[in-house]
């Protein structure tokens, strides 16, 4: 069996999961690395938490195989994968103290009093727990049971945390205190996290990678920027934000990328145009396209109508509609969106040939 | 508030006629009972002393808290492995395991005394299956002793155990029993570990249901005790219908009464009604 203390190397190949006739996982293949700190992410029933009960041991998979560190553990049992695991809801023990709950694995692993004594004191330390020991799970807070959750689960040392949207239950402030102390516990243990969420923004911001899921299917996986501004398919595109998609006619492969004509008007685009026939979808995030009172030579643009504003604070959105029909929304500083819409309304809509990316017209 | 307040009163009034009911027929004949204990033969509390003094009444005693005690950890420990399978089984096991908890239900606690006298006695099935094979020469004592009440009264009360455990064990969240196997705790570990002391409410309440109920057995001893093993309930109906006795058999009612009634409220004190269903 795997050592203690080191983080384990995970290997899916080929995994899929049927229940009766429902397809919950297709042909899953993942690589995930020494310490690397991977998102599961997708809407309800899109595979994503069925590949972790199999991650775990707790479901097993109709076909495909699993290795961790080399080894094939597809067919062994939870209890002896040692993963560590948080669920959804914290599964804490209830009728044990909280010293009790983080000693639980160190006791089934038949350790000495006085290692477990010591290991519980660190972890109680290390997750901001000292004073509530004592305490049953039912006395302290939503954070402080997700504390003793995390303690309980990385206290023997497990090669892969698994963790099934955690922080589901708890409010917006806090959420972001747990999220950051995650962050610093996956630096800290050094230990490879997989961790499930249907929050795009929650994926973003913890991992190293994302892995994007929808029915049982694995479409992407990749760096955060990498999803977010190259995604594979229009669903990735859409799942990870908001995001304007406006429709290409005469797409060509140019030297520098591509060309195309968004609204009769030439434009220029980054990355190849290849598998592309004539016309396409253009996509860019809302962030990435600003307005002009009229139209710069050489540079992207297409003019617009505004049709509705939304003050946000930092800065404002404002809905768009082109010539011919299209409906799009920029995030523009307040004072942009003050004159643009104290001009009649109409703006020129631009945006950096690089920002833009191509999809297929009306497909996935 | 209003709306909280006539909710009261509605309930008030829907469970009136059950109130004046057991007011009018349980009530209203036990202060009755009170009051012979303290007047018959002669006014006074000398009924009370001879309860103290008597040696029959106190082995009575004894011999009811100790048949008791065997029937409810006996009863509660099968109850808990019927339970199990009813409520965390799978669908075919559901189906035998309810049909086990249901059907004593339907026949008559005398029907199930007999049943049992017909099979432990010493001519019953078991002693001459027993003797046909060669095991034993001599029948075995099954019957008119202790062992026989036990097994009769057992076999009455499991279904009684069953209730409160599985509302226990329907509570409990799965995830947790998950979570014990993920930290690496085989399922026997899990079970003894996790399981059981988190449906221990269940466990309480089984326990203190089954106990009441053996204290207060008639049938059941009677028949298979045989009158060598008088309970309780029979002494009472001993000094009451033959030993004509009035008072002492009255004393040990309010006696008998006031301990049962003790351990109601103790029981409330740690699981509440609602997890007896």
């Amino acid at each position: 069996m795997r050592q203690p203390g080191r983080a384990a190397e995970i290997k899916a190949i080929g995994i899929g999961k049927s229940f009766g006739s429902f397809r919950a996982l297709d042909n899953l293949t993942l690589d995930i690395g020494r310490g690397e700190f991977v998102t599961l992410l997708g809407p309800s029933g899109s595979g994503k938490t069925t590949f972790l009960m199999i991650l775990a041991g707790f479901v097993q998979p109709t076909e495909g195989r699993l290795f961790s560190d080399g080894t094939d553990i597809t067919d062994r049992p939870a209890e002896q994968r040692a993963a560590g695991m948080v669920f959804q809801g914290y599964a804490l023990f209830p009728h044990m103290s909280v010293e009790a709950n983080i000693a639980f694995p160190l006791k089934v692993r038949k350790q000495s009093a006085a290692e477990i004594k010591r290991r519980v004191g660190e972890m109680i330390e290390r997750v901001g727990l000292v004073g509530h020991a004592k305490k049953l799970p039912a006395q302290l807070s939503g954070g402080q049971q997700q504390r003793v959750a995390l303690a309980r689960a990385l206290v023997f040392e497990p090669g892969v945390l698994l963790l099934d949207e955690p922080f589901s239950a708890l409010d917006k402030g806090l959420r972001g205190q747990m999220q950051a102390e995650m962050k610093r516990l996956h630096q800290a243990t050094g230990t490879t996290f997989v961790f499930v969420t249907h929050d795009q923004s929650e994926a973003l911001a913890l991992s190293s990678r994302v892995a994007i899921f929808n029915h049982g299917k694995l479409l992407q996986v990749g760096a955060p920027n990498e999803v977010y501004e190259r995604p594979a398919n229009r669903f990735v595109a859409e799942f990870l934000g908001e995001i304007n998609m406006l429709p290409l006619k005469g797409v060509r492969s140019a030297d520098n990328g591509a060309t195309a004509l968004c609204e009769d008007r030439a434009i220029s685009l980054r990355g190849s145009a290849e598998g592309i026939d004539g016309n396409a979808i253009l996509a860019i995030r809302p962030e990435y396209m600003s307005i002009a009172s009229e139209a710069t030579p050489g540079e992207n643009g297409i003019a617009a109508t505004a049709t509705g504003s939304t003050y946000l604070g930092t800065a404002t959105r404002l809905d768009l509609t082109t010539k011919q029909g299209a409906r799009v929304s920029v995030s523009v500083p307040n004072e942009v969106a003050a004159a643009a819409l104290g001009n009649g309304n109409s703006v020129w809509l631009t945006w950096p040939a690089e920002k833009g990316f191509l999809l297929p017209d009306g497909g996935q | 508030m209003k709306g909280y307040l006539s909710d009261r009163m509605g309930a008030a009034l829907l469970m009136a006629p059950l109130l004046l009911f057991l007011a009018l027929a349980y009530a209203w004949p036990f202060l009755g009972v009170v009051k012979w204990s303290f007047t018959l033969p002669t006014p006074g509390v000398g009924q009370y002393e001879a309860l103290l003094t008597d040696d029959l009444v106190q082995s009575v005693f004894i011999r009811t808290l100790r048949i008791a005690a065997i029937v409810t950890l006996v009863s509660v420990a099968a109850a808990y492995a019927i339970t199990v399978v009813w409520v965390r089984g799978t669908p075919t096991q559901r189906l035998v395991a309810e049909f086990c908890i249901l059907v004593p239900f339907w026949i008559s606690v005398l029907t199930r005394a007999f049943g049992w006298v017909a099979l432990l006695s010493n001519r019953g099935l078991i002693n001459s299956w027993l003797q046909a094979v060669g095991f034993i020469s001599e029948p075995l004592a099954l019957v008119r002793n202790e062992f026989g009440v036990i097994v009769g009264m057992t076999h009455f009360l499991i279904p009684f155990a069953v209730f409160p455990l599985a509302s226990a064990m329907r509570a409990l969240d799965d995830r947790v029993l998950l979570a014990a196997r993920g930290l690496g705790s085989s399922r026997m570990r899990t079970f003894w570990s996790v399981f059981v002391p988190m449906t221990r409410s269940g466990i309480i309440g089984a326990a203190m249901i089954v106990f009441v109920f053996s204290l207060g057995f008639f049938v059941t001893p009677a028949i298979l005790g045989g009158g060598r093993s008088v309970m309780v309930a029979e002494l009472i109906y001993l000094r009451i219908f033959q030993s004509p006795d009035w008072g002492l058999g009255a004393a040990i009612s309010v006696v008998l009464v006031l301990f049962v009634g003790a351990l109601m409220a103790l029981l409330f004190r740690y699981v509440r009604p609602r997890q007896l269903i």
